[in-house]
């Protein structure tokens, strides 16, 4: 998609490190990562489990501040966390003592009433959540909790969504479902995403670009485009061609 | 809702045999051992038609009632806010723990002297006993309730721009208000245990004055056994109540995996 390939750059990731202490040792999580999102992109940062990807996804946030290096979004630098960019956890993440509509019009509170329940009403039919308005969490699947979360996320209009492994609590049906719902919205939508997965499928699935990280501390391996257009078929050469070089890349073999 | 298999009236017709069981095996015992200074049932029924015809029954469980409620509503108005602030800065926390941890174990019956130096003898000492009963489960359990809010619903709170307080008032307090609950619950149960201590305070009414007057003033065993009934029926009648609260539907997700 070349004329995205213009658009400006959204966030810009200089040279950003990370070390933890614990017990009494410096852990170095991330090394030296320097990355550049464009605006409307949809990437995927790829890595094994406790490689730092989450941390990374952290620091962007503005939960976490670097060791050193620094994030930057739209030309100003990340010191917090901010409502134009929105963090969805794993379906963990909703209120439980909310109901599906109360959870939706949480981050509206600055807004007046008809437009709070203009947007819960938009929200609720976009992520298919109609008839469970009043439902709390706990009678609701992972699946539709999932979405429930995105819905509060795209509630207050951010202009970047920041996923952490989202479908990682969902079986393997619904998460291919959730897949093509996120992408039908991103196309809607056209949020930056920012997406942590250790699922390489996932990541060639979804992305215009896959960020491959090492093992600890985590350094940018290899950034690979994804010049399939969507809807991407899951068995043309290409995407297994790309899958394939994702796995060679990592090490892994291609059979099991 | 689970499917289980205990159909409705089931559930009052069992205990209530349970207790006619129990009254009966009670009658039984005190005939065939032929005690006269353990009362049959029927002697503390009539004790308690006495009570009632004197009009301390109502007056005695009132006045209980009330020492219970000042002491435990005190301590809860206290221990809230109280719980709220340790949780909420770990510093806090870390400073006065020890100091709870240390006031915890002791006995509200240990204070009674110097309830009695500070209050004198009456109402305030026996709510001073009652409050201090139920103040350290409230403030205990509130802090840990903070303490253990998942780190995210916070996260999600400050990333969609609420303040402090506001994360206070619509993420941290109904995130813990289960928990709260449970401690308000195990509290009152405290407070009503230590309501017969409170009134050995000199104070001339109530239910725990009842049962020790009786026995000091003409070893009135039927009187003894009735205000200790009194006391349970008057204690399940409360737990009850707090149980519904926990069916309250902004708290009932804290609950779903009791039965």
């Amino acid at each position: 998609m070349p004329e995205r390939k213009a658009a400006r750059a959204k966030l810009r990731i200089n040279n950003l490190s990370m070390t933890f202490r614990r017990d009494g040792n410096a852990v170095d999580v991330l090394k030296g990562i320097d990355l550049e999102v464009r605006e409307g992109e949809f990437v995927c940062i790829l890595g094994p489990s406790g490689c730092g990807k989450s941390t990374l996804l952290n620091i962007a946030a503005g939960f976490l501040a670097p060791t050193s290096g620094e994030v930057w979004i739209d030309g100003e630098l990340v010191s917090g966390p901010d409502p134009r960019r929105i963090f969805v956890f794993q379906e963990r993440g909703v209120f439980p003592w909310l109901t599906v509509e109360g959870n939706i019009e949480f981050g509206l509170f600055k807004l007046s009433r008809e437009e709070r329940a203009r947007r819960v009403a938009h929200y609720i039919k976009l992520v298919g959540l109609q008839g469970f308005e009043h439902s709390y969490p706990h009678e609701l699947s992972g699946g539709m909790k999932q979405r429930l979360e995105v819905a509060r996320a795209l509630a207050v209009n951010p202009d970047m969504l920041f996923l952490d492994e989202p479908f990682g609590a969902l079986d393997s049906i619904t998460r291919l479902g959730m897949r093509s719902e996120l992408l039908r919205i991103w196309e809607l939508e056209r949020k930056t995403i920012l997406f942590v997965t250790h699922d390489i499928d996932e990541s060639v699935q979804l992305a215009d670009r896959v960020v491959v990280m090492t093992a600890r501390p985590a350094q940018l391996r290899r950034i690979v485009e994804i010049d399939i257009p969507h809807p991407r078929d899951l068995s043309s050469p290409r995407y297994l061609e790309l899958r394939d070089g994702i796995l060679e890349e990592i090490g892994l073999a291609h059979k099991v | 809702m689970k499917g289980d298999s205990i159909r409705s009236w089931e559930r009052y017709v069992w205990p209530l045999l349970a207790v006619v069981l129990l009254l009966l095996f009670w009658d039984a015992a005190v005939r065939w051992s032929g005690t006269h200074v353990f009362p049959s049932p029927g002697k503390v029924q009539r004790g308690l038609l006495e009570l009632l015809q004197k009009g301390l029954f109502f007056q005695y469980v009132g006045d209980s009632l009330f020492r219970v409620a000042s002491g435990y509503l005190l301590a809860a108005g206290l221990g809230i806010p109280a719980g709220l602030l340790l949780g909420w800065y770990p510093s806090a926390a870390y400073t006065a723990n020890p100091a709870i941890q240390m006031m915890r174990p002791i006995s509200p019956l240990a204070w009674i002297p110097l309830a009695v130096i500070w209050f004198g003898t009456g109402d305030a000492a026996a709510i001073f006993l009652i409050f201090l009963s139920s103040f350290f489960p409230i403030v205990v359990s509130t802090m840990t309730g903070v303490r253990n809010v998942p780190p995210m619903y916070r996260q999600a709170g400050r990333n969609f721009g609420l303040t402090s307080a506001a994360l206070l008032r619509r993420v941290i307090l109904p995130a813990i208000l289960p928990q709260i609950l449970v401690g308000l619950r195990i509290a009152l149960g405290v407070a009503w245990l230590v309501i017969v201590a409170a009134e050995m305070l000199a104070v001339t009414s109530g239910l725990g004055y009842l049962v020790l007057d009786s026995r000091n003033a003409g070893q009135r065993y039927d009187l003894v056994v009735a205000g200790m009934l009194l006391i349970g029926v008057v204690g399940l009648m409360m737990d009850i109540l707090m149980r519904r609260l926990e069916r309250w539907k902004s708290v009932r997700w804290g609950f779903r995996y009791e039965t």
